[in-house]
């Protein structure tokens, strides 16, 4: 009886292979097939909720009337999801035609499996994009193109502010110790920060590289993904020297940045906390952990301070944003939908539905929001757009940042040991 | 092989020349075919496609640097099973691994028993005792997550409750200290698995006979006697199996450490999975995490074989073994 049984798993093990391999030979053919005649797109984006699951649907709808030739087969998917979802994707034979774009490193990977299609030549992206589309290139090649761009600094309550008596948002170091100091002594958590994701502290270090870094030194790091020079170190210096201010809410480490009332969102909507370094999502996420409908009026922004003695520019921005990529089935539709989706009116109903900052700095008048206005003209006058280095440089690489700040934050290692874990994961080590 | 199916030896000697001609038996024994193939093909099918098949795609992954897209072409070898095992977070996971594992069999088990004893006598609300221990195990350890972390924020439900009841001096930064994190972890563990333990015991102690107590009560044994001499000795069988369980649901930790702490901070509450989805997932790092996929599986079944094979050989004996012998 056992021979029986393992002769019948060595056939099943066998029929299951072949089975395999059929289904892959049969559909790589149509995976390959020029896009002609009418053609439907399968679109996965991220936006679950309203504004954009609504906007996503009625462009998508217009689009089609306008082109008769192109439907859309529209999937929302939960934004974790995406890390997930993509690779697998890229290596099956059926891949989305359009798929949520982060750009940097991430897309970078991602064209490796020889997937994604170039769209260099579908538009003159970067005059309509300006500063926002080096992030979605690679090798100079427009892989992917932002719809909605990100930037990322310092929120806080003004109400707060007036309680511990700061009459003016810091623009340099000096003014945010100081700051920092009199919110202390009104006894409020200064700065909450959501530790556990370990994303929001490494804006800090982040930041602290652009004031310290030049702009040449971080373009030139952005390609070759090592830190040779002494700013990066410096960088951490300064981060060590702000944690020593004790700015942050207590048992930071641990506290999650959008999840609950507790989380560092929760904590400045509820007037827990006075100041977070965060995307200009930040109003919105905070809007649906509090009660409190005048939330927006009590909220302002300032840029990240200045470093005294830095090479780097003050007016360089930590950012991002949120895009989209093609695959090669269909290319030359989805680039011309991509070209609609960052047109000015297009961008302006964008801007105007509150899901973002417009790509499209024509498009800057649609934004509602005071702050939101200011936080977009950081954007615009920027001399350079720094990407979240964790999306920047290969995921590996920036993950391995990310977890390496995080551990700074919790009391372990040096500002050198930051650089050296980047290096060591950018030169392939675990 | 075919002969060996052909002629079945495993006919008594006696047996080998049938002179009467046996109808019953021989249909019985294609029927017995008949049946092996169709109860056992899909299990099996599913058993080869969903789990060897993985097993030995993940090994072959392992061995490949590769970053989830286009070709694997990178070959490595073992130096991604030696980085991983030479590594100090990895280092590190294992033993957070092997901690939970022992605390649960030092606190939860002699916690589950008491409570089973307890629940087991005669005593008012009993149903509704048993259904508040047991219902945390009904949820899903996602939503468990959720609710404590939300519970465990500084000045949350949990540090409120501390100094209500006048234990305001233990307060911790329960999720944000290094070297609280992973005990605190363990609580949410242990209340939501505490449950299940205590409704295997009782299911345990319903099989022992009342007899025996009654025995033990006219031979003039006091009630901690009958308990420790009777009782819990019948309750091995049940207990191994619960330790067995119990080991491999510490081993494979995960989605409580992924919710509440991501394995933060600082690497204090890392499991081997929570670390495998870090790097597979987390930083494309698919051929490095197949080899903690497969360090995972093999520290699993090789406690597995050992636990079978040594301690619960008594309790599955002919279950198990007479079929495997």
């Amino acid at each position: 009886m056992r021979i029986t049984r393992k002769t019948c798993a060595i056939a099943v093990a066998a029929a299951m292979a072949l089975s395999v391999t059929a289904c892959g030979g049969d559909d790589t053919p149509a995976a390959s097939a020029p896009p002609s005649g009418p053609v439907t797109l399968t679109w996965w984006h991220n936006g679950t909720t309203d504004p954009l699951n609504t906007l996503w649907q009625q462009l998508a709808d217009e689009y089609h009337a306008a082109h008769p030739d192109v439907s859309f087969k529209i999937e929302p998917i939960q934004n974790e999801q995406f890390p997930t979802k993509v690779p697998l994707a890229l290596q099956s034979s059926t891949p989305p035609d359009i798929y949520q774009q982060w750009g940097g490193g991430q897309e970078a990977g991602q064209i490796t499996s020889g997937k994604v299609a170039d769209l260099s030549s579908v538009a003159p992206w970067a005059e309509q994009l300006g500063l926002a589309a080096p992030g979605w290139q690679v090798d100079g090649k427009q892989y992917g193109v932002p719809f909605i761009q990100h930037v990322v600094g310092f929120w806080y309550r003004k109400d707060l502010f007036t309680q511990a008596g700061i009459t003016a948002a810091p623009t340099t170091m000096d003014e945010l110790t100081t700051a920092i100091t009199k919110l202390k002594g009104a006894g409020l958590a200064p700065i909450a920060v959501g530790g556990k994701d370990r994303w929001p502290d490494a804006f800090y270090w982040g930041y602290f590289a652009t004031r310290e870094c030049s702009t040449d030194v971080l373009k030139a790091a952005s390609k070759t993904v090592k830190l040779d020079d002494p700013c990066w170190t410096r960088a951490g210096q300064d981060l060590k020297n702000f944690l020593a201010l004790n700015p942050f809410q207590p048992g930071f480490v641990g506290t999650p940045a959008q999840q609950g009332a507790g989380s560092s969102a929760g904590m400045v909507a509820n007037g827990q906390a006075a100041m977070e370094l965060q995307g200009d999502w930040e109003p919105g996420t905070m809007s649906a952990l509090t009660t409190d409908k005048d939330l927006k009026s009590k909220l302002g922004w300032f840029p990240f301070p200045a470093v005294a003695g830095g090479a780097g520019d003050p007016g360089v921005v930590l950012g991002g944003g949120d895009g989209f990529s093609c695959t090669t089935r269909a290319a030359a539709a989805c680039g011309e939908f991509l070209k609609y989706l960052v047109s000015t009116p297009v961008q302006n109903r964008l801007a105007a539905s509150g899901a973002g900052l417009p790509v499209n700095p024509a498009s800057a008048p649609s934004l509602t929001d005071e702050t939101l206005k200011k936080v977009f003209d950081q954007g615009h006058k920027a001399t350079y757009i720094q990407s979240y280095f964790d999306v920047a440089w290969p995921t590996a690489v920036g993950q391995a940042l990310n977890d390496a700040v995080a551990n700074f934050f919790a009391g372990q290692g040096t500002p050198d040991s930051i650089v050296q874990a980047v290096n060591q994961a950018a030169a392939g080590n675990k | 092989m075919t002969t060996d199916l052909a002629t079945p030896v495993d006919r008594p000697p006696g047996e080998s020349k049938p002179t009467a001609p046996r109808p019953a038996r021989r249909r019985s024994s294609t029927r017995t075919k008949l049946e092996l193939a169709l109860f056992l093909g899909p299990a099996l099918v599913l058993f080869v496609g969903f789990v060897l098949v993985p097993i030995g795609i993940a090994v072959y992954y392992s061995l490949y640097d590769w970053n989830g897209f286009g070709p694997i072409s990178d070959f490595v070898g073992i130096k991604n099973y030696k980085d991983a095992l030479s590594g100090n977070v990895f280092q590190g996971a294992i033993g957070h691994n092997v901690i939970i594992a022992l605390l649960s069999l030092v606190v939860q088990l002699p916690l589950s028993i008491g409570l089973a004893l307890l629940l087991n006598r005669k005593l008012r609300g009993r149903g509704f005792l048993r259904v508040i221990v047991f219902a945390p195990y009904v949820l899903s350890e996602a939503i468990t997550a959720v609710i404590w972390l939300l519970m465990l924020q500084p000045n949350g439900f949990a540090d409120q409750f501390l100094r209500a009841v006048g234990l305001g001096g233990v307060i911790e930064q329960w999720l944000a200290n290094p070297k609280v994190v992973l005990y605190t972890l363990f609580v949410v563990i242990t209340w939501k698995y505490i449950g299940f333990g205590i409704i295997l015991l009782l299911a345990g102690l319903q099989g022992i006979p009342a007899e025996l107590r009654e025995a033990a009560a006219l031979d003039g044994a006091s009630a901690w006697q009958t308990t420790w001499h009777i009782v819990v000795p019948l309750l091995g069988p049940t207990i191994r199996i619960w330790i067995f369980l119990s080991v491999i649901g510490s081993l494979q930790l995960f989605d409580l450490v992924w919710i509440m702490t991501l394995g933060g901070p600082a690497n204090a509450t890392t499991t081997m999975a929570s670390y495998m989805i870090d790097h597979g997932f987390k930083r494309y790092e698919f051929g490095y995490g197949s080899a903690v996929a497969v360090v995972l599986f093999a520290v699993c079944f090789v406690f597995a074989l050992l636990y079978q094979r040594f301690a619960l050989r008594r309790d599955t004996a002919g279950a198990l073994t007479r079929m495997a012998g």
